[in-house]
């Protein structure tokens, strides 16, 4: 462009190539792959959400003083043993994920079966924890908040679930080879943050009011 | 031309600093704190709006040769407009830093608690304000609605509270505002250094009519306090003549006495303005009418035609029925 | 005054040798075979096989949209809706525009009865709402969308089924509060809608309610493009655009999709625990039950704050490509410009209790926050005198879009300025809540997000659509919109020391505020009007204005590679990145990567800091889904505002037409 007219440079910019890419391989494995961090920023959008989640409930404490408030903790039986459940589940997860990327289409299939398996236990369980919380959310803002924390990570449990079955349920048909085995990887990934998000949380809501 | 829209935007701009709403023109020593702060924050900010917007217009008229590759650069320009960059950064930080040195002093001048003997609890409610004034023995408590009185010259605690929603108690001639907020106590202290009468308004929306929840202070001599608090104490004044004896016999009758108190009366309501001294009031409706015959009688008989959404009823009231009532009241003195 | 300059040293930009371009890594593990490695089919055709316009013509085959209702629901053309974004934030803002026209014809007058509170409850509320988070927020992304692929050198943006989905979740969230608002159901209770006023007792009836679910649409959609851009940014740049290649519009972008990621979460807890509070009957906000009305305060300004910088940031953007441009010059302190932008993006985390001054929380910690909010000038000063040291050494060209940023200037650091003294806690009790706040927020948002935008307008649209807009009509605009918008809030400084509060729906006479009050709204129909002068020269333009070719601003960054408009493509062959300034830098020939398929999407992946070329991905097919599964989310949305079981019988439709997007249907995209 010169300083007085604005002449267009009209014709478009010869080519030089420099490069050839057609080997390059055509899907890559945990952070090599786009997906991978997709995943990652949904758990750290939601991960924020947890973690002012927790903020409001230890607000909530401390202008209270008195914590809960005229009800009993929930009950630690069911969720303690909820809790050694998902941390047992770790180790198939970590399984489903190294023979996903070493593209095992056996092993892979037998291990997204146990963590069908094992979530929809994991579920079965939640219903029940909930069901012992000894509080309403209606009762008082100690028992809104309760049921806040458990209601959002319910959803990332179900919503998780729901999505390994699907997966399981993909890798026996026609579609189970190739690219599915990255996004069975993320599954996992995925698997793991419910896990870590689980853990604070059975620590402020099962453990803390007790201390 | 020039000068006379620079004489209008000068005499514009001037005229925030005299009001009976202004921050600026102070009459109590935390008000002036402020507002001299305030001076100073605009001088020296306005110093830096001054020379960097000199800068970007002296940079403006600054060229290249035409023609120049965008991509080359000349060292020493370089190394010189960094040593620049780097010292209008440096004097940012420092001014920065004294402007945050002024504000901690404002600060404690502000929120510096000092001794006073008077002390009363203001509730914000959705539109007005109710006003307490505490005292040691509980026959001197009072109740009062939309005016507080205050001696000149010392401190006054103000406890404030909500009863329904957030409000902000503000009265910009005295001192910086603070919210009231529902299930919290929060405080501030107002000091006027003379008389006079200054008006404050809330300044938290607040609902329908947030914009007409207006109040007045004002600062007397201690004896004009003191008789003034004694008045307040005292039940209301029976009526002086027959119009007044009927108005006050109408008021009874109707649903006033359900939401407001006359001290004296029957009247007990506990949720509405204390009307025992209502016509010692120089405003109602929270500082929207002045108090007059005429603004009583409008306000009863059409409250939603002032104050569109305000909680009072329409009271029905036979036409000689308004004469009365309004002598009765304006006689609350 | 002769200088001699250095001479850009050719050599610098000499492109590196191919193994430095990729990285070669195989797919599979050691030991194991992948799919990924397999040879490509070599009976697909590559663009390393076919050249000139035969190139051109197959690959807008492949990228291109179909035309018809079902083909333009089904895009993925981040071109397509990008445009999509950035005409309906327009709408919004005029929308918005609209709304604050007549609150001004309303407040001209003291006690004037043209309308009343209730309606002028609404129409504040939907101001600031629409404003928010129906135009700021979006329009950022708006631009990212659009601009990000072609700047980075990529032909999509990264999950481009999921970018029509959040665009549909956008434009329904944001009809549905418009037409709440005109069926007199819109929200009343101000665009932070503070507890206990917008909680069940004081605000009975569905008006809040729409406003919080609109919160939750308005987030979804954020969220999701902000994923988007990180990834694109990290992922899919051009091979050869290390970090310190990467343009300082596209810096903007990212650290602004990094304050969304954080910041939405806060605004998204506060309205759940609202609708919550309304709708079955938690008491998160009631203090009778434990609760507490500033727990609201405290989690919406955590989200508050960091939003008007998720505003200014992309801003900053379009200010440096736009300074970079017209100054002719390479941008001065690129390292500080992007740390500054990084900092800000930190230190917006750290300001959010200036909002609640006024609230009674404890001296000591308001002094922080007053220490923090004044720090931030600090990185925002190094943005402006970074932008007056290019402006300085180089050849200013004085067409439209410098003016705009001119007026960003004069502007901008006024608000900015006024900002330092509301971080005084003593002058903020002042002054917060009344006219001089609402003042000071003009002056930053309007001079600091708006101004850079039209600027922005007029530099982009020859890109967006092949025309130059109008200069003559280009400087009518600017002036009429910078006179009229000081003259519209610079006494509103004044009204506002003067005791006027804000959120008022008329004032007393005696107030003494009315002469004030009549010049700002003199002010706004000329601010009005210059919007009405925008959309006239943007319409005249886009059918009159002259052909401008792919460059017309000889300037520097990729996407002035691509024609104008770009083909849906963007580019025929992925070009290769020596420079920050690629075009200036290669004026003739432009060096590029060869290989990708012309049959089917394919998109380069690159490595994260280095942007070495790293696989070859699909990128999306269009598809149906993504405008399916919007459908069912906005049923489930509007409908838990009614009652909390939607979120189940919402629930499955959804999940149903998220298996139908995600279910892998045997083309080249889901089997490569």
């Amino acid at each position: 462009m010169t300083s007085s007219s604005h002449q267009p440079l009209s014709s478009p910019l010869q080519h030089n190539v420099v490069l050839n890419v057609r080997q390059l391989p055509s899907y890559g494995h945990g952070s090599r792959s786009s997906q991978w961090w997709g995943i990652m920023g949904f758990c750290a959008a939601e991960g924020t959400g947890f973690v002012l989640a927790f903020g409001a409930y230890f607000y909530l404490v401390f202008i209270n003083g008195v914590w809960p408030l005229s009800s009993k903790p929930p009950d630690i039986y069911t969720s303690t043993f909820h809790t050694a459940l998902m941390l047992v589940s770790l180790w198939p997860n970590y399984l489903t994920r190294k023979y996903s990327e070493r593209e095992d289409l056996r092993k892979v299939r037998r291990y997204l079966v146990i963590m069908s398996v094992l979530g929809t236990a994991l579920l079965a369980l939640r219903a029940f924890e909930i069901a012992l919380l000894h509080t309403k959310w209606d009762h008082n803002a100690y028992g809104s908040i309760v049921w806040l924390l458990l209601g959002f990570h319910t959803l990332h449990l179900v919503t998780d679930v729901v999505d390994t079955i699907i997966l399981t349920v993909l890798m026996f048909t026609r579609h189970g080879h190739g690219r599915r085995f990255n996004n069975i990887g993320q599954n996992s990934d995925y698997w793991t943050f419910v896990v870590a998000a689980w853990i604070p949380l059975y620590v402020i809501v099962y453990l803390f009011p007790r201390w | 031309m020039k000068r006379t829209s620079f004489v209008l935007l000068l005499s514009v701009s001037l005229a925030g600093c005299q009001g009976w709403q202004s921050a600026l023109d102070a009459h109590g020593p935390a008000a002036r704190t402020l507002a001299d702060m305030f001076w100073i924050f605009t001088a020296v900010l306005g110093t830096v709006w001054v020379l960097t917007l000199g800068a970007l217009l002296l940079a403006l008229r600054r060229r290249r040769a035409a023609g120049t590759d965008p991509l080359a650069t000349n060292p020493a320009i370089e190394r010189r407009m960094t040593v620049v960059v780097s010292t209008a950064i440096g004097m940012t930080f420092l001014t920065v830093l004294a402007l945050t040195g002024i504000s901690y002093g404002g600060q404690r001048v502000l929120y510096g608690h000092k001794d006073g003997t008077l002390t009363l609890l203001v509730t914000g409610r959705q539109w007005w304000w109710q006003i307490m004034y505490e005292d040691p023995q509980p026959n001197r408590v009072f109740t009062t609605a939309n005016e507080i009185h205050i001696p000149v010259g010392e401190p006054v605690l103000i406890k404030l509270e909500s009863a329904d929603v957030i409000h902000s108690f503000w009265i910009p001639n005295l001192t910086g505002k603070m919210d009231a907020i529902t299930g919290r106590q929060n405080q501030i202290q107002i000091q006027a250094d003379r008389p006079g009468v200054y008006r404050g308004q809330c300044a938290e929306f607040c609902g329908l009519q947030h914009a007409h929840m207006g109040m007045l202070v004002i600062a007397e001599t201690k004896e004009d306090f003191e008789r003034w608090r004694n008045n307040q104490i005292a039940s209301a004044k029976p009526p002086s003549n027959p119009e007044q004896q009927r108005g006050m016999e109408i008021f009874l009758s109707k649903p006033c006495v359900m939401c407001h108190q006359i001290r004296g009366t029957d009247a007990g309501g506990k949720i509405a303005p204390d009307l025992t001294h209502v016509g010692s009031r120089r405003y109602i409706a929270a500082g929207t009418l002045e108090t007059t015959r005429g603004n009583i009688a409008a306000w009863i008989i059409d409250p939603h035609g002032i104050k569109p959404g305000v909680n009072m009823p329409t009271i029905q009231l036979e036409p000689d029925e308004v004469q009365p009532l309004v002598s009765f009241l304006e006689g609350l003195k | 005054m002769t200088h001699t300059l250095a001479p850009h040293d050719a050599a610098l930009d000499a492109v590196p040798k191919p193994t430095r371009l990729l990285t070669g890594q195989p797919a599979g593990k050691p030991g194991f075979r992948s799919e990924a490695d397999a040879p490509p089919n070599p009976r697909e055709l590559r663009d390393d096989q076919v050249d000139g316009p035969e190139l051109t013509a197959r690959l807008v085959r492949t990228w291109g949209t179909r035309r018809g209702i079902i083909g333009a629901l089904s895009t993925v053309d981040h071109k397509i809706i990008g445009k999509r974004y950035i005409i309906t934030a327009f709408i919004f803002l005029f929308l918005g525009g609209l709304a604050a026209v007549v609150m001004r014809m309303q407040l001209a007058r003291p006690e004037s009865g043209l309308i009343g509170p209730d309606l002028y409850n609404q129409l504040f509320t939907m101001h600031g709402t629409t404003m928010m988070f129906l135009f700021g927020v979006p329009i950022g992304e708006a631009f990212a969308v659009f601009l990000l692929p072609l700047m980075l050198g990529t032909r999509n943006i990264a999950f481009a089924r999921l970018n029509a989905y959040s665009y549909y979740v956008y434009l329904f969230g944001g009809a549905m509060i418009w037409v709440a608002f005109m069926l007199n159901i819109g929200p009343d209770v101000g665009w932070f809608a503070y507890v206990p006023l917008s909680g069940p007792e004081f605000s009975p009836g569905k008006r809040v309610d729409f406003w919080a679910q609109m919160i939750t649409f308005t987030e979804v959609a954020g969220i999701a493009v902000a994923v988007q851009v990180v990834v694109t940014f990290f992922k899919m740049r051009a091979p050869g655009m290390t970090l310190d290649r990467v343009p300082l519009f596209v810096w903007a972008e990212l650290v602004n999709a990094f304050i969304i990621i954080f910041a939405l979460p806060a605004v998204v807890t506060a309205s759940v625990m609202l609708i919550m509070d309304r709708l079955v009957g938690t008491h998160f906000f009631n203090p009778a039950e434990g609760g507490d009305a500033l727990l609201y305060q405290h989690l919406f300004w955590f989200f508050g704050h960091p939003e008007v910088y998720i505003i200014f940031i992309p801003a900053t953007g379009w200010v440096s490509a736009i300074v970079v441009t017209f100054s002719r010059r390479q941008a001065f302190g690129y390292i500080p410009l992007v740390l500054s932008m990084i900092a800000t993006g930190f230190l917006s985390f750290g300001l959010w209790v200036h909002h609640m001054f006024t609230t009674g929380l404890p001296q000591l910690g308001a002094s922080f926050f007053t220490a923090s909010s004044m720090l931030i000038a600090i990185p925002n000063g190094i943005q402006i005198f970074c932008w007056i040291a290019t402006l300085w050494d180089g050849r200013p060209v004085f067409r439209t879009p410098l003016l705009f940023v001119m007026g960003f200037f004069f502007i901008f650091v006024a608000g900015g300025l006024s900002g330092i003294m509301l971080a005084s806690v003593p002058i903020d009790a002042q002054v917060h809540d009344t006219m001089f706040v609402v003042a000071h927020f003009h002056y930053v948002l309007i001079g600091g997000n708006v101004f850079p935008l039209l600027g922005a307008v007029y530099y982009w649209f020859p890109k967006f659509t092949g025309r130059m807009m109008s200069e003559r009509l280009g400087k009518w605009h600017f002036w009429l919109a910078f006179i009229g918008f000081n003259i519209t809030f610079f006494p509103m400084h004044i009204s506002g020391l003067m005791g006027m509060p804000r959120r008022v729906y008329t004032y007393l006479p005696e107030m003494g505020w009315g002469n004030l009050n009549l010049i700002s709204t003199l002010g706004g129909v000329m601010l009005f009007g210059s919007f009405v002068l925008f959309l006239v020269n943007v319409l005249v333009s886009a059918r009159r204005g002259a052909v401008a070719g792919p460059n017309p601003w000889d300037a520097g960054t990729l996407e002035w590679a691509a024609s104008s408009p770009p083909l849906p493509q963007n580019f025929d062959r992925i070009p290769v990145v020596t420079n920050r300034e690629p075009l200036w830098a290669h004026r003739n020939t432009l060096p590029v990567a060869a290989g990708l398929s012309v049959e089917n999407r394919e998109v380069i992946i690159s490595t994260a800091t280095s942007g070495r070329a790293d696989l070859k991905e699909s990128s999306p097919e269009p598809s149906i889904w993504p405008f399916l599964a919007a459908i069912a989310t906005t049923i489930t949305f509007i409908g838990s505002i009614f009652t909390p079981w939607a979120i189940v019988w919402g629930g499955l439709p959804t999940m149903i037409t998220l298996v139908g997007w995600f279910w892998p249907k045997g083309n080249k995209e889901d089997e490569a």
